[in-house]
């Protein structure tokens, strides 16, 4: 009974990410036992702010939880992945501040009211999933080759949307997106997050998206003959992340008041990927599990922060995080868990013999 | 039956998928190729244009051949870019700090590209880890050593022997130019394309002709089937890996050998680039398809097109960036048609 025990918690979704998360704690507490202490100051204009490592971790891994629920949806239905949500991000972007700033780079006032510049990002950003979706979904495209054109030119297009300028948003109130608001100490991008997930939880309640999106991740041919429409599906799931990657633009953007093509959101896809298989969801597509992903996508930031902590190039981190993904890859690999398991069988089965052999 | 009969004697219908989209590609760069020699003549109407985009992409050929090698069995390794960085800077440390020989900096190379298959095919194959993400691992951790290694870029200055290599030019007889003073220029190719040309020629008779070529194809079209016929699947996926990021290692000492320096943004977007080559090619992802000349000529159309809009006037960066994406998604496009046009005549 102790045995089937342990086979449910191990066997669990959730049961590597929360591991992970453990583990980088623990480690974490070893190297600083101040590491999890939040203290309460004020920020540059005098307001009251929490700081310390985990209110980082919150703040910091917010645009990749949020990407972490379009990119799951994506995988689940069409059994790949966007690899252009950086690119995407930087389009929305780069809209958005045209919108703001018109066509001059520096305004004394923004031009245009930031929801409309935000409600134009988020057009610009599901126009952009249109796009993929109906490359993959109609065309038939792989989900990865589909993805690579908008990964290839999204920054170029971003940059040609602002002639190459840098625009720079006067209004302060855009800065709260992706900072505080005055005289509430918690960072704004939680409570976007929360409105995310509240949004995503609703819609997988109250609609049936989550069960076709796996139904036709599991099988399209079979799903079609019970009357779901895969194409509009596969479609309907790409539109979705754009919507994601046009609220990530708004905090990504709102943090620095202005953009850098090159570099904003880069290799952010490659985390967004990470967070979805580190939760355990099948990159092959099929069933998924919502939470488990976003927990991946705060293990990813967790992982992020440690690494900065002890004092690692932002260039050499890359390195450190591909062996912790192997290790963990490797570590949820059906084909070691099963060579493990009937380890564990066998040095069990052995105890058991030798007790009865001892009677 | 009549209908039969047509589709039997309909030559679109009776090629294999790989040569139909082979002739696609080739006949799709050769257009391109005489358009801008027609409207543009200038530097393509010189045939040290085409040699000077086989000069700057030699490389590329390398590694756009390991990974239709890859996609046609089935697989996918985004790391190539990273190896190829991780081979320049580390030939370029062992050459410029430690004075090391050639053979030794080429041993380097090949040892990497060897090391970097060995794990990623046997994490593939045998544990059965998705190509993407173990790719995606390798890709990260190769950009990371990089920097690890040594964090400025800097050029080879003080090898003699490095930099005579380097400088070493094959003129090509029979093929020239004159310049505006009349001298009469030889036209000229660099050790690297001599290296992607032999083994693009190697690459394609292994393909075609050896078992292991052979079951390449097989693996990538259907796994189960490939099973049945007694073709070892996982092994032919771990050489598949192998070939991919030994060339790799290859192509980032010929990148090494035209650059002449080391960088951790060397190769940046690389794999983007091959994978784009791959399909203009012809290679399909989904495995089973593709061609070794088709990702030879998918180069050479990339890198042409990218020539013709910039001598167009449309040098501004992002210009490139958005052409090459509009090919690819054209050629896509093609592929995607053709393919369903074909399934649909086989069928009725």
């Amino acid at each position: 009974m102790g045995k089937s025990m342990i086979k449910k918690i191990t066997g669990h979704q959730m049961f590597i990410p929360i591991m992970a998360l453990l583990l980088l704690a623990v480690v974490n507490l070893i190297v600083d036992p101040g590491f999890f202490k939040v203290t309460l100051g004020t920020n540059n204009s005098g307001d009251p702010v929490l700081s310390g490592s985990l209110i980082t971790i919150l703040d910091y891994g917010s645009e990749l939880a949020i990407l972490a629920i379009g990119m799951t949806l994506v995988t689940a239905a069409s059994g790949g992945q966007d690899i252009s949500v950086g690119a995407t991000i930087a389009i929305a972007g780069s809209a958005m501040l045209r919108v703001l700033c018109g066509t001059n780079t520096r305004p004394e006032t923004i031009q245009a009211p930031i929801i409309v510049a935000f409600l134009v990002a988020c057009v610009v950003g599901m126009l952009c999933g249109a796009f993929n979706g109906a490359l993959v979904s109609i065309f038939k495209i792989q989900p990865m080759i589909a993805t690579l054109i908008l990964f290839t030119a999204g920054r170029s297009i971003a940059a040609w949307i602002n002639n190459n300028e840098l625009p720079i948003v006067p209004d302060p109130k855009f800065k709260y997106f992706g900072g505080f608001i005055p005289g509430i100490p918690i960072p704004t991008t939680v409570f976007i997050v929360i409105a995310c997930i509240i949004v995503i939880v609703l819609v997988l309640k109250f609609t049936n998206l989550g069960l076709y999106t796996q139904a036709v991740g599991i099988n399209e041919s079979s799903s079609k003959l019970n009357g779901i429409n895969p194409t509009f599906i596969k479609f309907l799931t790409f539109v979705i992340l754009g919507l994601c990657v046009a609220v990530a633009a708004l905090i990504k953007v709102s943090r620095i008041s202005t953009i850098n093509y090159s570099v904003i959101a880069k290799d952010i896809e490659m985390d967004a990927i990470l967070a979805v298989a580190l939760g355990g969801n099948a990159l092959s597509g099929g069933k998924f599990n919502m939470w488990s992903s976003i927990l991946g996508a705060y293990v990813i930031q967790f992982l992020t922060t440690t690494l900065y902590k002890f004092n690692v190039q932002s260039d050499a981190l890359s390195a450190y995080k591909a062996v912790v993904v192997i290790l963990l890859v490797i570590f949820s690999a059906p084909a070691v868990r099963t060579y493990f398991s009937g380890l564990f069988a066998k040095i069990s089965a052995s105890g058991k013999g030798r007790k009865e052999a001892a009677k | 039956m009549s209908k039969k009969k047509l589709i039997k004697g309909n030559l679109f219908n009776r090629m294999s998928d790989t040569n139909l989209l082979l002739i696609i590609t080739v006949v799709i760069f050769f257009l391109m190729y005489i358009g801008a020699i027609i409207f543009q003549g200038g530097g393509f109407t010189k045939p040290q244009m085409l040699f000077n985009i086989l000069n700057s992409n030699a490389a590329l050929i390398i590694t756009a051949c390991g990974m239709s090698i890859v996609m046609i069995s089935g697989g996918i390794d985004i790391s190539v870019g990273g190896v190829v960085a991780l081979v320049s800077m580390s030939c370029a440390v062992y050459l410029d700090f430690h004075n090391g020989s050639i053979i030794g900096s080429f041993l380097i190379a090949l040892a990497i590209g060897l090391a970097y298959g060995i794990v990623q095919g046997l994490l593939v194959a045998y544990l059965d880890i998705q190509p993407f993400i173990v790719s995606l691992a390798g890709m990260f951790f190769a950009r990371g050593m990089t920097t690890i290694i040594n964090t400025k870029p800097f050029n080879v200055e003080n090898n003699q022997a490095f930099l005579n290599l380097k400088q070493t030019r094959i003129t090509v007889p029979g093929m020239g130019s004159y310049n505006r003073k009349g001298i009469y220029v030889p036209a000229y190719i660099e050790i690297g394309v001599v290296v992607a040309l032999v083994l693009v020629i190697i690459l394609f008779l292994v393909l075609r002709y050896t078992k292991l070529g052979r079951s390449f194809y097989a693996v990538g079209g259907n796994k189960q089937s490939a099973l049945m016929l007694g073709i070892n699947v996982k092994r032919t996926k771990f050489f598949s890996h192998l070939i991919c990021s030994t060339l790799a290692g290859i192509g980032g000492y010929v990148y090494f050998l035209h650059v002449g320096s080391g960088s951790a943004s060397h190769a940046m977007g690389m794999e983007m680039n091959a994978i784009a080559s791959s399909i203009i090619g012809g290679t399909m992802l989904s495995g089973g398809v593709g061609n070794i000349i088709g990702t030879l000529f998918g180069v050479l159309s990339l890198s042409t097109i990218q020539n013709i809009v910039s001598s167009a006037g449309l040098d501004q960066a992002w210009w490139t960036g958005i052409t090459i994406a509009a090919m690819l998604c054209i050629f896509l496009l093609i592929q995607s048609v053709v393919m369903r046009q074909r399934k649909r005549a086989l069928k009725s």
